[in-house]
């Protein structure tokens, strides 16, 4: 049933993300001072909602770990946590893209782009924590504290660096509505629900190569036990 | 209150391990003034963007030796398995944290009022006036590092190669921290009133109230064993 239902989710996303990649390139109209470069917005903003999605993922698995001590949701946090830093890097690696052209600089220190690297160290130094820590119990217990404490500075890493400088980062999406064209707006949730999607899909896979392993390791001290 | 003077109890068996080894203070010391040392060769001790960049060599030299002496916290309570006769003492796990985090704070705290002489001397500013301020500041920046450093440190010590981790994992959550005591500094060196830099109090004292909480949370699960 579950694998149904990964299996169903990955192929809407991959459908999605043709529909996506069509509508960036090809839908959507030409911005007129930016030119084509703008199109690379619609992924990046894409990956930028779901990297916090995924951060957010493993701050709430992480608490759920240390309420119930299951296995399963240490093995959500650390899953959501590679995600995430995957999709910094790429935010990481857009953004300069359109920014040289557009700012004339691959990078300034402005809010944004520093809480987004702050948010890369840190989850950076969760994931090498994770790999020298070998007994499991306290591999989940160190890693559920740092995902909480890491994620709760979010807020004032951001206020901070934005008191200390200037931001001259577009702000797209306001309250009062976005400051797009129609088709620019659809392209982007188009853009938005497919990378959510495959955040979901590569997610599940994930934490059921997790299994597979616990699984295996498992058999493997049984096999030996026997011998 | 028995809280509190249990509290105390591990605070005065840290400051009593430190008085007869006098380990960690001396090579803090050292290390801070090594680092102000270094920082005269990378910049022109006579150019005049001294005082600009002046803050940050102090903060570098502060929380790097800071950082050193947190390494420290728990590496003493491994050997002959202490930390094991501290969880196993009839007090609640978070005052083995508080008694560190005090001992910590006051380590720091004396380092960092050692190395303001030498800051005043070997980049020839004045500070007498603006001591209060700048204690203030230094105080709070401290007590924010070490709250969350403390913690961390109880992670590092029992990690492969925790040296290593405690920087890695303590610098990015203390960017604030570092941001607000270095503009904060800044401002107080070039004798501004305190209504210009209020901003970064507040940035710091939340900080610190906001991470004491969540250490105080957190902890137990951290050294549960």
């Amino acid at each position: 049933m579950r694998k149904m239902i990964t299996n169903l989710i990955g192929l809407a996303a991959a459908s999605l993300i043709i529909v996506a990649l069509y509508m960036a390139f090809l839908y959507a109209p030409t911005e007129v001072t930016m030119g084509h470069v703008q199109r690379i917005f619609y992924f990046h903003v894409a990956f930028a909602w779901t990297s916090f999605i995924a951060f957010f993922v493993t701050f709430a698995a992480s608490i759920a770990y240390l309420v119930t001590r299951k296995k399963f949701w240490d093995t959500v946090a650390a899953s959501s946590v590679e995600l995430g830093i995957a999709f910094s890097c790429i935010i990481l690696t857009t953004g300069p893209i359109w920014a040289r052209p557009v700012w004339g600089a691959y990078w300034t220190w402005d809010p944004r782009l520093v809480t987004t690297l702050i948010l890369l160290f840190i989850y950076t130094a969760y994931h090498i924590l994770r790999g020298a820590i070998t007994e499991e119990t306290k591999r989940a217990r160190y890693s559920a504290v740092i995902g909480i404490i890491g994620f709760l500075d979010v807020p004032i890493v951001y206020f901070s660096v934005n008191w200390w400088s200037r931001t001259i980062h577009p702000d797209v999406i306001k309250p009062e509505g976005a400051a797009l064209a129609p088709q620019m707006l659809q392209s982007l949730y188009v853009a938005l629900c497919a990378v959510t999607l495959f955040y979901l899909y590569v997610l599940l896979r994930r934490i059921r190569l997790e299994e597979l392993r616990d699984e295996v390791s498992e058999l493997r001290k049984k096999v030996l036990k026997e011998s | 209150m028995a809280y509190f003077s249990k509290v105390l109890h591990i605070c005065m068996k840290d400051l009593k391990v430190e008085v007869r080894s006098k380990e960690r203070i001396y090579s803090m010391m050292v290390f801070s003034l090594l680092v102000m040392v270094i920082f005269n060769f990378a910049f022109d001790p006579g150019a005049e963007y001294i005082r600009e960049v002046a803050p940050g060599i102090l903060w570098v030299a502060l929380i790097f030796s800071a950082t050193l002496g947190l390494n420290k916290t728990f590496a003493a309570e491994i050997d002959q398995d202490c930390l094991q006769g501290l969880m196993l003492s009839p007090m609640d796990r978070t005052g083995i944290y508080f008694g560190k985090v005090i001992s910590n704070i006051l380590f720091s705290l004396i380092i960092s009022l050692l190395t303001l002489p030498f800051f005043a001397v070997f980049f020839n500013i004045p500070l007498l006036d603006v001591l209060p301020q700048l204690v203030l500041v230094i105080s709070l920046t401290i007590i924010g590092f070490i709250s969350v450093g403390t913690l961390f440190s109880a992670i590092s010590v029992s990690v492969k190669g925790g040296d290593m981790m405690l920087p890695l994992l303590l610098f990015p959550i203390e960017v604030p921290v570092i941001i607000a005591a270095v503009k904060a500094t800044g401002m107080i060196l070039d004798g501004a009133p305190m209504m210009d830099y209020s901003m970064w109090l507040k940035v710091l004292t939340l900080f610190d109230v906001i991470f004491v909480m969540i250490a105080f949370v957190t902890f137990e699960y951290l050294i549960e064993e």
